[in-house]
């Protein structure tokens, strides 16, 4: 039985404000979020039988909803986990498990409403292997592989800082993201070093904010009456690697993107040159170069001049990271929530910085430190 | 924290089962490395089995404490402990025997570290314990041994 288009995104929206909602717990964002996905569905939370979340427990979503589940998913492998929860939700409901499956997201990452501080498990290998060294969290043990990368692949300091700027330029298309004046190389290279070769314009926003999305079977999802068309889920792949970056295999690849990738690509059955949009997670700027290479879109060590010559850039042949990303947009922690909202507008064709006929728009999240990965390829109905 | 440490105490490993053979070794200044007994694999972290066959046939062997810089920061934001020290390397060093470790650069001007620097283990004083750091080899310093 292939699942390739066999179930559809018929409801995604995000919190009603991001960036700074001090007036919103993390469980509130979940539920602003998925009241407006909800709404953009055209469904009550009476007509959901599946709750998916990471973070919260989808108990508390699901309660405090009103919804009786008949599937539950709390999968957290971090900023990853919403594209699994999407890959699940496709197996569910062709199963028959479930009809229709609320996805939700909710962090209050810069207000810190209702979250609790983050620290690792004193068990944990991070704990055990990482916090003696004195790093000061991801900033520092994220990017400890892109000096490597340099040392193999050439790639200079102005490529890395091209990263951010061209993101800033999808940015500025965009009112609601965090960051939208104009950045240069010159500006990325001049703000603060984190932990060198890592500026603080490599970095991620910090926000609050939350995003939802309604999936169903295709089959529902041609009978409902909905505001936008459906987008279809083709292809979903997962994986995960070590939680500590000394256990990877790779310093200059993530074994994790390159499979989940590969799994999402075969159940498509779409090639790379059938992919419209792209969103790969960029809590740091080195990110989306590894995506670009794990993902196949080009060889080892050409992601970094693919960037800088323009090709994801406004005009570009492979328009990435649309909405601004991680390193513009918003971030709230867990990111890959809002690289699917992406996603989905495009096919829809409601992106502030709409990019011209997007049938399919293939989305990465990663978790930890390339701790995992999910992927997923959404199409239109043209694409079926 | 004890009260007789008079500055901001550094983190050191809270060791589990599978782990403490490993740490209580460091802190008798004595690098090993997890060995499968099956497959002959060697890896890090330290664990009960082998994640390359599943055995459990796994003992700690010596380890020469030589490796090589695979990649490195320099941190410039210390969390407690570490303030006044910045910038300094946070490194991934490929142990001789294979596997992978983490661990500072110690001795040598952080601007002078490149990947692939020869590098070989030593015991910095924590407390009660020893944490693993790495210096540059022939930094000025005599072959201890
Ligand atoms: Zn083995």
């Amino acid at each position: 039985m292939s699942l390739r288009g066999a179930v559809a995104i018929v409801g995604a929206a995000e919190s009603t404000e991001l960036g700074k909602v001090p007036h919103m717990s993390a469980l509130q964002l979940h539920v602003d979020a998925a009241l407006n996905a909800l709404a953009d569905a055209g469904i009550s939370p009476s007509e959901v039988d599946g709750v998916a979340c990471a973070g919260e427990s989808p108990v508390d979503v699901a309660d405090y909803l009103g919804i009786v589940p008949e599937y539950l998913d709390g999968t957290n492998v971090g900023g990853s986990s919403y594209m699994l929860h999407v890959r699940h939700a496709m197996a569910a409901i062709s199963a028959g498990l479930c009809e229709t499956v609320l996805v939700t997201h909710g962090e209050s990452g810069r207000s810190r409403v209702g979250m609790t501080t983050w620290r690792p498990a004193p068990q944990s290998a991070m704990a055990q292997l990482e916090m003696p060294y004195g790093p000061i969290g991801a900033p520092a043990l994220f990017p400890i592989g892109v000096r490597r990368y340099m040392a193999e692949y050439g790639m200079t300091a102005e490529q890395l800082a091209m990263v951010p700027v061209v993101q800033r330029q999808w940015a500025a298309m965009n009112p609601r993201a965090k960051l939208r004046d104009p950045i240069t190389v010159a500006d990325v290279l001049a703000s603060p070093v984190i932990a060198d070769p890592v500026h603080l314009l490599h970095c991620c926003l910090v926000t609050d904010g939350g995003g939802a999305l309604v999936l169903t079977s295709a089959e529902r999802a041609r009978s409902m009456d909905l505001a936008a068309p459906p987008v279809y889920v083709l292809g979903a792949g997962e994986s995960s690697e070590s939680s500590v970056v000394q256990g990877l295999e790779s310093l200059t690849s993530s074994r994790a993107i390159r499979l989940g990738g590969e799994r999402a690509f075969a159940q498509a059955g779409v090639g790379h040159g059938e992919v419209d949009h792209l969103m790969i997670y960029d809590a740091f700027a080195h990110v989306p170069l590894y995506g670009l290479e794990d993902l196949g879109f080009v060889g080892r060590g050409e992601a970094p001049a693919f960037v800088a010559d323009g090709n994801t850039a406004p005009g570009g042949r492979l328009p990435l990271n649309t909405n601004g990303g991680g390193l513009a947009y918003t971030h709230t922690g867990m990111y890959g929530m809002f690289a699917i909202q992406e996603s989905v507008r495009q096919v829809r064709g409601q992106a502030p910085a709409q990019v011209d006929g997007v049938d399919v728009s293939v989305c990465t999240g990663v978790g930890g430190m390339f701790m995992s990965s999910g992927t997923l390829v959404l199409g239109s109905e043209a694409t079926l | 924290m004890s009260q007789s440490s008079p500055e901001p105490a550094m983190p050191v490993s809270r060791p589990t089962p599978d782990t403490a053979e490993w740490f209580e070794r460091i802190d008798r200044e004595e690098l090993t490395v997890p060995r499968c007994g099956t497959c002959g694999h060697h890896f890090l972290y330290p664990r009960m089995c082998c994640p390359r066959c599943g055995s459990r046939e796994v003992a700690l062997v010596p380890a020469s404490g030589r490796g090589t810089i695979a990649s490195f920061v320099l941190n410039n934001r210390p969390p407690p402990g570490f303030e006044g020290q910045t910038p300094y390397a946070i490194a991934l060093v490929d142990l001789e025997e294979g596997p992978r470790m983490m661990a500072q650069v110690r001795g040598v001007d952080p601007a002078e570290v490149t990947v692939d620097l020869p590098v070989r283990a030593v015991f910095e004083p924590r407390g009660e314990r020893r944490v693993v750091q790495f210096e540059v080899v022939g930094n000025g310093q005599e072959e201890s041994s």
